[in-house]
């Protein structure tokens, strides 16, 4: 008897143990199960509130708009969270870099072709600081991101105390600006962002630095005995982080249109809870930035419910966001129980 | 005959952690095409060395040399890119990622930058099949035994280089213990492999602890003792008793001694009784009796269903029929807890994931199962608790023997023997042992039998499981034999019983 006769069998008998638990054990469930989330919720959202118009598809299409900035920001969030890391200074440099822009469009007058590119330049070379810092210095990424939360917010103290608002035109056009779709329209902002999901995911997927993302959060002790350029990759994650924030930045100022220093304080707590609610674990190594964008879209259409109901409070977003949170890391928790047997 | 230069060459070679010399100033040479045995006890050093050389670990002293040109490498990926590729002791893969991408990351197949994931499978189902494993290769790591995850290492360590001809950018291959886990047939196809690469001229360096593995496979040894270097001989000038010698630094006599000792011990009442215990897909449903003082050895290959059955009789996988009755009363065996409340001990073969805290002392990890037993309100006495640590740290000659030392920072055979010692302490009436020998030099191996015999003549019953027959054989009182995880044959053990049989039992999958 040979091992190749032998073998078939015990893998078949393995992977044949009933489909549930195969189907528990698997990667992608999380994601299903945010996807299923999010229909049965826009459903209940058709039922409720069709008299008003809530099955228009410009509703459904308002979702990219109104949180393309976040969606963009949570795209960064889920590489670094990947990693088996955590970027903390996601708002504050949202923050930044509206003001950034703001002043520089404003008070400088400089054209927005020169002044994008150096925005996302100054995000991903923050970003690549701290990289920096945690890779070389050894130094937990919650401490290094908690420093850079506070530095950026300073800075835009130190840009100015009072918001900026933008009337220059080309921003004005750009904002106005909608592109329509046969049902409906979608802003730039939206199109950006829809644009970044699908680099990130052919990134994640189809190139080597992305699977290196994967290795670093599953083990990285492994990754670095398997020869994986660890260093790199963690510099590269938190880069990616930077760049994606300030990005996010720009469409955040596209959409509000001035720049203030307390915009978007706390945003990297959206921006978190998007990536757990999009499935995935936030240590490491599992997870899809296509369950970010259902993430994202959740938590959008938990607004725009709230919007829809008239008479609730804003502040119920936060607590159903809190709510749905506790039930999907109850569901990570299970499920990485589950696959450990 | 002229001897060619050597590939490899370490020269006074020095490596010191706090309060260890690991490395003593070895020298160490490796010529192309040979197989190189590194021998020495656990704890010698030879994980060090293998560090030390491939950039894991910087080095403190001496040189090394990479065909004639001196070379130190600062990190594993520029000893990698150097031609050397490693298995080191512990699987080191990532689990979340499937077996193809284990196999390749860092060199998948990419056309623009883009990698070509059907090729990559397909290429590594390829590899695979080489080693004789037949494997769903996009499926995660991390859903395979860890036999198997010592092969996928393995793969991926001969894979390196050129991807059109596997092995042939690799001039040396560094293999620690990597057999420690594999059954014969496995075995014998790794060693086909080696075969292979050498002729090729790939210089390979193999680190094991069954001896007669090293006989049949290399062709030169180096034994290191306590970090320095004791001799380098070729494997056919110097015999099994002379290079245990040379290992241990005395001569050795009461290795053999064992075998009068066993089934001295008769056996008690009724212990444990599974009946109808199995779940889908693990293993099927099987009836056991184990009595007082009992040693049931289990033999099978890879995959037949030993770990599983002795998963579902600690209660850490749920059966899904059968009941368990221990000591005359039912147990329910929904989780491991139960089963520790009714007696059961389980040492698991894979210390990395599911033992050892690697960031506590060697102490705290002896007795973690023990005070968890008792409950946390009811701390050990101090005294009471050192003089336990301390009487298992010299039954198990772990090394070093301080109670204060991390046990991340162990060699890998004293971890295994850490391991063992906390399910020791807890005074189970069952203990489960799972490989418990599994990368433990041939000196603590005996111990460590004889310690099973005397525990058992003290009344305590004892699953053992072992890739090796021959240690099921020397210590069982009874023998199950499992076969497609199903338990095929239960045979009482006894001087007409041999590897033989049991391997005819199982080729058989023979009559209750
Ligand atoms: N990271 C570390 N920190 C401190 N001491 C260490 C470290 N790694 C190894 N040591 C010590 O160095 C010595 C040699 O260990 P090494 O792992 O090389 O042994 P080994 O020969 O591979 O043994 P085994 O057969 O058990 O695998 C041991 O005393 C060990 O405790
Ligand atoms: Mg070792």
């Amino acid at each position: 008897m040979t091992a190749t006769d032998r073998k078939p069998e015990v893998v078949e008998n393995g992977a044949a143990s009933s489909r549930a638990t195969r189907l528990l054990g698997d990667r992608r469930l999380p994601v299903l199960v945010t996807a299923a989330l999010f229909l049965a919720m826009y459903g209940g959202g058709l039922r409720r509130y069709a008299n008003y118009g809530f099955g228009e598809p410009q509703v459904f299409l308002n979702l990219f708009i109104d949180n393309g900035y976040l969606l963009v920001a949570a795209i960064g969030a889920t590489f670094v969270i990947m990693s088996g890391g955590i970027d903390l200074s996601v708002g504050s440099m949202i923050g930044f870099t509206t003001m950034f822009t703001a002043w520089l469009v404003e008070r400088q007058g400089l054209p927005l072709v020169l002044v994008v590119p150096l925005a996302l330049g100054v995000g991903a070379f923050g970003g690549f600081l701290m990289g920096y810092v945690i890779h070389n210095f050894e130094i937990q990424p919650f401490i290094v991101t908690l420093a850079g939360l506070f530095l950026f917010r300073g800075l835009c103290l130190v840009i100015s105390k009072e918001s900026i608002s933008i009337g220059d035109a080309s921003v004005g056009t750009l904002a106005q600006t909608r592109v329509p779709l046969g049902v409906g329209e979608l802003s730039i902002g939206a199109l950006v962002a829809l644009a970044v999901l699908g680099a990130a995911y052919y990134v994640l997927h189809y190139t080597r630095f992305g699977r290196r993302v994967y290795a670093v959060g599953g083990n990285e002790q492994s990754a670095l005995l398997m020869g994986l350029p660890m260093g790199g990759t963690k510099i590269a994650v938190y880069t990616v982080s930077g760049f994606c924030s300030a990005l996010a930045g720009l469409l955040f100022m596209l959409y509000i249109q001035s720049g203030d220093p307390l915009h978007a304080i706390g945003m990297e707590l959206d921006a978190i809870a998007a990536v757990v609610i999009g499935g995935t674990l936030l240590t490491g190594g599992s997870g899809y930035v296509l369950g970010t964008l259902f993430g994202v879209l959740v938590l959008g259409l938990i607004k725009s419910l709230i919007t829809f109901e008239g008479t609730l409070s804003s502040w119920w977003t936060k607590i159903a966001t809190g709510v749905l949170l506790c039930a999907f890391i109850l569901i990570q928790r299970t499920m990485t129980a589950r696959r450990k047997t | 005959m002229a001897e060619p230069r050597p590939v490899l060459e370490m020269t006074g070679v020095v490596k010191e952690f706090p309060g260890v010399r690991a490395l003593a100033g070895v020298d160490f040479r490796l010529f192309p095409g040979e197989i190189h045995a590194l021998i020495g006890e656990n704890g010698a050093g030879k994980s060090t060395l293998i560090k030390v050389l491939t950039g894991v670990y910087p080095l403190d002293g001496g040189t090394v040399a990479l065909d004639g040109e001196p070379a130190e490498f600062t990190s594993p990926l520029q000893a990698q890119q150097a031609g050397i590729s490693t298995v080191y002791q512990e699987v080191n893969l990532c689990p979340n990622l499937s077996v193809a991408e284990n196999i390749f990351i860092g060199r998948e197949p990419t056309r623009a930058g883009r990698i070509q994931w059907k090729r990559m499978r397909k290429e590594a189902a390829e590899l695979v099949d080489r080693l004789g494993l037949d494997i769903d290769v996009a499926a995660p790591l991390s859903s395979y035994p860890l036999a198997v995850q010592q092969l996928v290492a393995i793969v991926r360590s001969v894979g390196t280089g050129d991807r059109d001809a596997p092995g042939s950018g690799t001039k040396v291959l560094v293999l620690d213990e990597p057999t420690s886990s594999l059954d014969r047939d496995e075995v014998l196809e790794l060693f086909r492999l080696m075969r292979q690469l050498s002729r090729d001229g790939v210089a390979i360096l193999f680190v094991s602890h069954f001896l007669d593995q090293i006989y049949e496979i290399c062709d030169r040894m180096t034994v290191l003792r306590n970090g320095a270097l004791v001799g380098e001989h070729l494997v056919r000038d110097l015999d099994q008793v002379g290079l245990i010698e040379l290992m241990i630094g005395k001569a050795l006599d009461q290795l053999e001694e064992l075998h009068e000792h066993q089934l001295h011990s008769g056996v008690g009442e009724l212990l444990v009784k599974a009946e109808g215990l199995g779940r889908t897909g693990k293993i099927a449903p099987f009836d056991l009796d184990i009595k007082k003082g009992e040693v049931l050895g289990l033999a099978g290959l890879l995959g037949s269903g030993r770990t599983e059955l002795a998963r579902l009789l600690f209660g850490a996988d749920q059966p899904d029929s059968g009941t368990v009755t221990i000591g005359g009363k039912q147990v329910s065996m929904s989780a491991p807890n139960d089963a520790i409340g009714a007696g059961v001990a389980f040492c698991s073969e894979n210390r990395k994931t599911e033992g050892l805290v690697p960031d506590l002392t060697v102490r705290e990890n002896i007795i973690l199962a023990l005070q968890a037993a008792r409950g946390w309100t009811r701390p050990l006495p101090v005294a009471q608790r050192d003089e336990l640590v301390a009487k298992y740290i010299k039954a198990l000659d772990i090394r070093p023997a301080n109670p204060e030392a991390r046990v991340g920072q162990l060699s890998g055979g004293n971890q295994q023997k850490v391991l063992l010692a906390r399910w020791l302490i807890t005074q189970p009436q069952l203990l489960i042992l799972d490989e418990p020998t599994r990368g433990i030099d041939i000196g603590a191996k005996t111990e460590i039998q004889k310690l099973v015999v005397s525990l058992s003549e003290d009344g305590m019953s004892v699953l053992y499981i072992a890739a090796e027959l021959e240690e099921v054989l020397r210590l069982s009182h009874t023998i199950g034999v499992l076969r497609d995880r199903k338990l095929v044959a239960r045979l009482a053990n006894g001087p007409e019983i041999t590897a033989g049989t049991i391997l005819e039992t199982i080729a058989s999958g023979a009559h209750q």
